[in-house]
């Protein structure tokens, strides 16, 4: 009989982490985004009843983090742009797989980019979603998902000025550290 | 070709694959605030909402539903 509710609970908590995760790209704050993730919760619960067990729940509540993200940024007329946005905070990067300094100049390229281009490579780089699944969140094309990635990326390779594919890779840094087991 | 092996590829072709400089820094910054783990706040938050629903179907129940 207490079926039902818990295992839509189990499947939100599941997820917690990356939908925080994205909020934080999102808002590019700790507290910001966990005032979202907080909203977005009591959201999801009361629309609980149209949400179909077994069927995306990720997605389900990526959409409504980032619907509800954009309409309060609306109704504040952006008045709150006290943030570069993408992970200007806080963040605490397992030092054995890249040096601060360059996730650093990442996280700078990343608040460069444009709204749209910024969440469409995230969603797709980062949060795992399919381009289907990552233009169903953000309301848009499947091919306009995918421009704004690949536009997203070549503005990042800009940026950073660094080649397409491993020049630079885990393995080069990391070959020597690998022994010692690192989590992440 | 299955679906997963058509989203692979996908990735891969846009740079964003295990080889990527920029996919990989991109999941070390989302990784970060993952590995952080969920706030006690919300994890209450969702226990109040099971807790008040349980409770409210207990009522519906006990007053022979609504």
């Amino acid at each position: 009989m207490e079926a039902e509710a818990p295992s839509f609970k189990r499947e939100m908590l599941a997820t917690l982490p990356s939908l925080r995760a994205f909020a934080v790209s999102l808002t590019g704050k700790h507290d910001k985004a966990d005032d979202l993730v907080q909203d977005t919760v009591m959201k999801a619960w009361a629309k609980q009843s149209s949400f179909e067990m077994g069927t995306n729940i990720k997605a389900w509540l990526f959409t409504i983090l980032r619907n509800e993200f954009y309409s309060q940024m609306r109704k504040r007329g952006r008045e709150v742009q006290d943030s570069d946005g993408a992970f200007t905070e806080r963040l605490s990067v397992h030092p054995s797989q890249y040096g601060s300094m360059d996730l650093q100049d990442f996280k700078k390229a990343l608040s460069q980019l444009p709204d749209d281009q910024r969440e469409a490579v995230i969603l797709i780089g980062a949060s795992g979603f399919s381009y289907e699944e990552a233009a169903e969140i953000c309301d848009c094309a499947v091919g306009t998902m995918k421009s704004r990635v690949s536009r997203a990326r070549t503005r990042l390779q800009d940026i950073l000025k660094i080649s397409g594919e491993a020049d630079f890779g885990p393995d080069a840094v990391s070959t020597q550290v690998t022994t010692s087991n690192h989590s992440f | 070709m299955s679906q997963q092996r058509m989203r692979v590829q996908g990735r891969a072709e846009d740079g964003l694959g295990p080889n990527s400089d920029i996919g990989s820094r991109l999941r070390a910054l989302y990784g970060a605030v993952q590995d952080e783990g969920v706030p006690e706040q919300l994890l209450d938050l969702l226990e109040k909402l099971d807790s008040a629903e349980q409770a409210q179907t207990t009522k519906h129940v006990q007053h022979g539903g609504e």
